[in-house]
């Protein structure tokens, strides 16, 4: 079989500088990309590490595949094989050598889920519910509840009991394990085992309405001494703020406003439950689940008017005077079992 | 068995008409005017029609994925916000799918069917013509939203309990439910029109391996609607019950099931994508082989990958579930089969490059797009294989990752065939040839631009961006990469733009095109172009798959005098019937009269139009009058007189 070479008409070489220029961007891209990427691609936890290597195969198998088909392609247009035995060409191309790859990428995968899905069905650890649009993060039996921050200690499997009682929401760090929806009536586990203390970003990944880019947290691992240390600070109630303080201005605000109505402050009347429990919230580095940073200032404006950070969020607009509002933020900082102080 | 008398077509100068043109304009012309457009049921105008109004569609949901990627540009902007940015990304997906590319291929379906089956209309020109107008209904029933400020805006999915009473309290929902069970009726009734068209009217002699690989993808794709779209009908229908009459099929708070909703949907949902990717690949299948002057190599490899992929659909929808924490055990067998049906598509790509090897490629510009279809599919199908892996889909699902893939395949592998397809058969639908010149400038900046717009989404969904959020921090490596996509998105469009300029300007000042342009192999280049209403003056009769590349040409069938061969001939076109054929061999077997142009079909669409409105306003009154109207027309339609029955 010598076809002979004949002219081509300057196409193939276009279309494979039109794909080289797209993955030289891409990849360009990729390299610059910073630490603040939660890329599923720098990977702390167990999960997460196997199924990187295991993209890494992928490509590598996806990615010689492409060039040998493509290369098969780029000839057929440049030569003829007039005596081409079809049938065998078919048989070897088309089905036994793509069905060795596929062999290849079954075993792997059946590995790999083994590893990820490893250590289902214990005890739950942490509870986390999903709600429009934030997380409400439990720790059963001991009675610290917080939100959108999820903290776990490093170096152990951490079993998270994903619940939703509204819409179905998807709990998603990607540098530490595959997502798991949180599915209402249909509690799933999730398994986060991160190796090194650090902050990873997650996301909701499933579509949940108005604000689903607006339903972040973080996860934060910690030494295992130091994540106890965290949770024994928040066992129990804050302590009152000190008498004629701001804060305990604030805290009347807080106890006499809309607020108690839907949030909790352990050791106050404030009980609601519908909206995050506070009880920490001094400490938390965002508000509205990651929609802006929690300093005084935009806490200010999230305790007046919400939705003008937050467009559609479940709180309302709330009438404070500007004295009133520094104290409520006066006493919300000082919720902060953290800072050593009240 | 009936003997068929075959001929030699009668050859003569063009331009000098024959004496039976006339006889034959006076059997098969609608009437002049909007009479005639409203009440045709030719099977011609019907999939132009079809073609046209999906292409507008088209270019709509493509200006409102630019409007995504205008917000999506920068990190928190605020140019779109997040109620609109969530009906921008519903509609877009809505629009594409299930009013843009379904219907696109359903006309093509219509137009070529017939003709590459040797046959002067489809089997129910009626009901073709209600499917017409049933798209039609259902897509400005679903666009109507916009006119109210009820956009959809829960994505094309629709997933409970979101879209349930509770959480969803406004109309928008129902535009998007009831317009699904809407349209279903369309994809259906032309399903079942093609299924039958191609096995009861083929020409005589056209056995199973003689059939074109593009009307073997409509068999399989129609097929697959039978089997796949009933699933939607019931998931839509079930959450317009619970929220219309107050069922809680879904609503857990009181024992209903979430995720039946979501199996219900995907069990249409994975066969849909290859309900779509099938006649794309057989509008390729028909077009490679033209281009490389080469019969298509593996010709039952390919129909049985046709078939294969049909098949083994069905048994991957719970890929798109793996994330919903179904057991590991259970997904892994979906999990196989989705590696599974990469090989049908191995043995198509080894069927395309042996028969471009076997012949000598041109690179027309139906082939410039299929050539750019060869590579961006063979990239989706790769990443199409990664997602089938268990483990690194839960870890990708609702990330870009998937939003490039799925463009990969929808785009690249669908709307590129298909923009081969117009360039291809414009000037048989048309009888003008469109602008090669700005045909390639359309190509290449189509195909550059698609490298740059969905190529990097791959890169951000590893880089852990969810897809449908309608904003993002800047910071998060997400950046440059949005920036290109965005910019890379506006060219494709001016890409696209391109083409639909051509279209516009060629179909009146186009140069008149031959009756074959390319040489092709199938009957549809035998006769002039534009097709004349009657198809075929006689029918041909077929003994080979490519039967224009047989020496010497067709041969025609002559009429006999008894029921199975009277309508084979020029006096059965006449007459205004075509030829019914029977077995695996098409032997001529009766003879079917094609009803001429009716009210009727629109007038049953128009009813059910009005039950959709009267559904959703729940208003019973409109409701009744509606079905009425339409349950009237539908009697009248299928009302038999003994004259009919004699």
């Amino acid at each position: 079989m010598t076809p002979p070479a004949r002219p081509g008409r300057g196409l193939h070489p276009a279309v494979m500088v039109a794909t080289v220029a797209g993955a030289l961007v891409a990849g360009a891209a990729l390299a610059g990309c910073g630490d603040g990427s939660p890329s599923a691609l720098d990977p702390d936890g167990g999960p997460a590490r196997h199924v990187a290597s295991l993209w890494w195969l992928l490509l590598g198998l996806g990615g010689a595949v492409y060039a040998v088909v493509a290369g098969l392609i780029v000839a057929s247009w440049r030569r003829r094989a007039a005596g081409l035995d079809v049938n065998r060409f078919v048989v070897v191309g088309g089905l036994a050598v793509p069905a060795v790859v596929l062999a290849v990428v079954g075993v792997q995968t059946v590995r790999v889920t083994g590893e990820v899905f490893a250590n289902q069905g214990r005890t739950a650890d942490v509870v986390v519910e999903g709600e429009q649009w934030w997380w409400r993060v439990s720790y059963p039996g001991t009675g610290v509840v917080t939100a959108n921050t999820i903290h776990i200690p490093t170096g152990r499997p951490v079993t998270l009991e994903l619940r939703s009682e509204d819409v179905i929401h998807s709990l998603w760090v990607p540098q530490l394990a595959p997502k798991v929806d949180m599915i209402p009536g249909q509690p799933n586990q999730l398994v986060l085992d991160a190796r090194h203390p650090g902050t990873y970003q997650g996301q909701c990944a499933e579509f949940c309405g108005l604000q689903h880019a607006h339903m972040r947290f973080v996860v934060v691992a910690q030494k295992p001494a130091d994540f106890e240390a965290w949770l024994d600070a928040r066992r129990g109630a804050p302590p009152a703020p000190a008498p004629g303080s701001e804060a305990e201005a604030g805290r009347q605000v807080f106890l006499d406003q809309a607020c108690s109505g839907c949030h909790r402050v352990a050791g106050t009347e404030a009980e609601g439950t519908d909206g995050p429990d506070l009880t920490d919230m001094g400490s938390r580095a965002s508000l509205g689940a990651g929609t802006a940073p929690n300093d005084p200032e935009t806490l200010a404006r999230w305790v007046r008017d919400a939705p003008s950070l937050k467009p559609g969020v479940l709180m309302p607009p709330i009438q404070l005077s500007e004295e009133e509002t520094q104290a409520l933020v006066a006493y919300l900082d000082s919720l902060d079992p953290d800072s050593g102080a009240p | 068995m009936t003997a068929v008398e075959e001929v030699r077509p009668d050859v003569r100068p063009e331009g000098e008409p024959r004496a039976e043109e006339e006889r034959l304009a006076a059997a098969w012309e609608d009437p002049p005017g909007l009479i005639g457009f409203f009440t045709t049921v030719d099977h011609k105008r019907i999939g132009v029609r079809y073609i046209v109004t999906a292409f507008v569609l088209f270019a709509l949901a493509g200006l409102m994925a630019l409007g995504m990627r205008a917000q999506l540009a920068r990190p928190d902007e605020h140019l779109v916000g997040p109620q609109a940015y969530n009906e921008l990304f519903t509609m877009h997906g809505t629009i594409m799918i299930f009013l843009f590319n379904t219907p696109v291929l359903a006309g093509f379906g219509n137009y070529l069917l017939p003709l590459m089956l040797g046959t002067r209309d489809m089997a129910f020109p009626r009901l073709n013509a209600f499917s017409y107008w049933i798209f039609l209904g259902a897509s400005t029933f679903m666009l109507s939203s916009a006119l109210v400020g009820q956009v959809p805006a829960t994505g094309w999915f629709a997933y409970v309990p979101l879209t349930g009473p509770q959480f969803a309290t406004d109309r928008a929902v129902d535009f998007w439910g009831l317009g699904v069970v809407f349209i279903g009726i369309s994809t259906t009734a032309g399903a079942i029109n093609f299924l039958v068209t191609a096995q009861k009217l083929r020409a005589p002699g056209m056995a199973l391996h003689r059939i074109p690989l593009f009307v073997w993808s409509i068999l399989a794709m129609a097929l697959m609607v039978v089997f796949a779209v009933p699933a939607v009908t019931l998931a839509a229908g079930l959450l317009e019950l619970d929220r219309l009459a107050g069922m809680a099929i879904f609503d857990p708070q009181l024992g209903g099931q979430v995720l039946l909703y979501q199996h219900l949907f995907w069990f249409w949902g994975h066969p849909e994508v290859y309900i779509l990717f099938l006649p794309a690949v057989g509008m390729v299948s028909s077009i490679i082989p033209i281009a490389s002057r080469e019969r298509h190599a593996g010709y039952l490899w390919v129909v049985t990958a046709f078939l294969a992929i049909a098949f083994i659909s069905f048994g991957v929808w719970v890929h798109h579930m793996f994330a919903t924490g179904v057991p590991a055990q259970a997904a892994g067998l979906f999990s196989a089969a989705s590696l599974v049906i990469a090989l049908p598509s191995g043995v198509l790509y080894f069927c395309w490059i042996a028969t471009m090897l076997l012949g000598r490629v041109r690179f027309t510009v139906p082939m410039l797009f299929c050539a750019g279809f060869l590579g961006i599919f063979l990239a989706g199908g790769i990443t199409g294989v990664m997602v089938a892996v268990l483990p690194f889909d839960v870890q990708v699902t609702d990330s870009y990752f998937i939003v490039a893939h799925f463009h990969y395949v929808l785009n690249g592998a669908v709307v590129f065939p298909i923009f081969a397809a117009v360039y291809h058969w414009f000037p048989k639908m048309i009888g003008r040839e469109l602008s090669a010149r700005l045909g390639r400038w359309s190509f290449w900046i189509m195909v550059i631009s698609f490298q740059f717009t969905f190529f990097p989404m791959h890169v951000l969904g590893l880089l852990g961006m969810p897809r449908r959020i309608y904003t993002y921090e800047g910071g998060l490596g997400w950046d440059t990469l949005n920036l290109v996509v965005s910019i890379g998105g506006a060219v494709f469009g001016l890409g696209v733009l391109l083409t639909l300029v051509n279209v516009a300007w060629s179909w009146r000042r186009g140069a008149p095109a031959p009756a074959d342009p390319w040489g092709g192999d199938t009957l549809e280049w035998s006769v002039a172009s534009p097709t004349p209403e009657w198809n075929f003056a006689a029918i041909p009769v077929v003994d080979d798959v490519s039967p224009l590349w047989v020496e010497g040409g067709p041969v025609v069938a002559a009429g006999g005098e008894d029921e199975a061969t009277r309508s084979l001939g020029v006096e059965g076109a006449e007459a205004r019937t075509t030829p019914i054929t029977r077995g695996l061999e098409a032997r001529p077997a009766g003879t079917m009269p094609i009803p001429g142009p009716t009210w009727l079909p629109l007038c049953v669409a128009a009813g059910i139009f009005v039950v959709a409105f009267g559904a959703l306003y729940r208003s019973i009154p409109v409701l009744v009058v509606g079905a009425a109207a339409g349950i009237a027309a539908l009697v009248w339609w299928l009302w038999r007189t003994e004259e009919d029955l004699r």
